[in-house]
């Protein structure tokens, strides 16, 4: 594997990650992770969509004429997120039913957008897929660690398999009732933020 | 009927506020909530788009995509179900409303097109419209439901950004700690903000 390829495909999980530095797709990030399985299959489904979204567009980028790009962009993206939702709904209804509205909610996921805009509009299928890839990583990796602290200390469990014994089943541990609700994926996602710009100086904001 | 349309009004600007109790409309709401000027901006075309295009949704969804819908061009079309085209219809109609939007405020009120700049046009991947659509599918309002719906969410949107930058014009004055400046603190704020709605769930009218 070349360095291209590698920068490509790794940047995006800790130098450039699309969550925590360049501010895209939080909306989906903070709303599926209360269950680790949720959110795993919401990063699997959003950097399949990315991927192929990325080497749709790249394949034709020299077609598209500029002034309607955005709305050949969308028509692409929704086309695969209609085929991801049929997938899911096929494969596994329960996971399905639970994201609800997110799955759809990928079309407007800025990442999705956002990387055809920036990237795949310039740059060849191949190296366009992989970017996708790796962005999808990036976003995967901020939702499972997210999923992982919210579903352990919030219900003792991960991926629906008792870790914790907790209190109401006759256990030690008392679950930590904020975590299952919404205001905990902002501070969760705010201090993951801290903790990388600390260790990434350059990241910080100028006021 | 009165009493029912008001519940579902108060229900979607406090209880389900789009942007703190689901999340929608994230990546706006953080990036343009810097100054209260833009953010009421903002806020109001969001208002109208939502306004417009929930009702408009519902009636291309019962009317053109359920199942039987077709039955008006000729019977053969009773057992055609388009719903798995909704998505795509959705986006398309969002998309067109906000190009129309945009026209409009161009030709009838310049100077608001350009307090709102390029917010305007990215309001079509703005996921409060698409999410508030799609709840509007899941839930079956009815026309007058989704009107309601829409206008309500839409609101409820407005609120929370114009609070939010409110919150943030002031947190210029605080000494937060250096890694946490901007995005981080825009988080945490949120979070509390998030945690002060969740005391209107459970009211009913």
């Amino acid at each position: 594997m070349d360095k291209q390829t590698k920068g490509v495909l790794f940047d995006p999980l800790f130098n450039n990650n699309p969550i925590a530095l360049q501010v895209l797709g939080i909306c989906s990030a903070l709303a599926v992770t209360t269950k680790l399985e949720k959110a795993f299959v919401m990063s699997i489904a959003l950097t399949v969509v990315t991927a192929f979204s990325n080497l749709a567009i790249s394949l034709i980028r020299n077609y598209i004429p500029s002034s309607i790009r955005i709305i050949v962009q969308l028509t692409i993206i929704a086309s695969l997120v209609i085929i991801t939702d049929q997938i899911l709904k096929a494969f596994v209804y329960d996971v399905s039913k639970q994201l609800s509205v997110f799955v759809g909610l990928i079309i407007t996921n800025c990442i999705v957008m956002g990387r055809a805009e920036a990237y795949a509009m310039a740059n060849k299928p191949g190296i366009s897929f992989l970017d996708g890839i790796g962005n999808g990583l990036g976003y995967s990796m901020v939702l499972l660690v997210i999923g992982f602290i919210r579903e352990l200390f919030g219900s003792g469990k991960l991926f629906g398999v008792e870790i914790f014994k907790t209190v109401n089943d006759g256990g030690w541990y008392p679950t930590n009732g904020l975590m299952v609700m919404a205001p905990s994926a902002f501070f969760l996602i705010g201090c993951m933020i801290w903790i990388i710009r600390v260790a990434k100086p350059a990241q910080m904001e100028k006021e | 009927m009165l009493e029912h349309y008001l519940s579902l009004l108060t229900k979607s600007i406090f209880v389900e506020n789009m942007a703190l109790a689901f999340f929608l409309g994230m990546c706006s709401f953080l990036a343009v909530s810097k100054k209260v000027e833009t953010a009421i901006g903002l806020g109001a075309a969001v208002v109208f788009v939502l306004a417009v295009c929930v009702p408009l949704n519902q009636l291309i969804i019962v009317s053109l995509l359920k199942e039987g819908a077709l039955v008006w061009i000729s019977p053969e079309f009773a057992t055609v179900d388009l719903s798995f085209l909704s998505f795509l219809v959705q986006i398309g109609t969002i998309a067109a409303v906000v190009q129309v939007v945009e026209m409009a405020v161009d030709r009838y009120a310049p100077a608001l097109y350009n307090a709102l700049g390029v917010f305007l046009p990215l309001i079509a991947v703005n996921c409060a419209i698409l999410g508030a659509s799609l709840f509007m599918e899941q839930r079956e309002y009815n026309l007058g439901e989704a009107a309601v719906f829409g206008l309500g969410s839409g609101i409820g949107w407005a609120m929370a950004i114009v609070a939010l930058a409110a919150l943030r014009e002031k947190m210029r004055y605080s000494n937060v700690p250096e890694g946490l400046r901007g995005l981080g603190i825009a988080f945490i704020l949120t979070g509390l903000m998030a945690i002060g709605f969740l005391a209107f769930s459970g009211i009913q009218l």
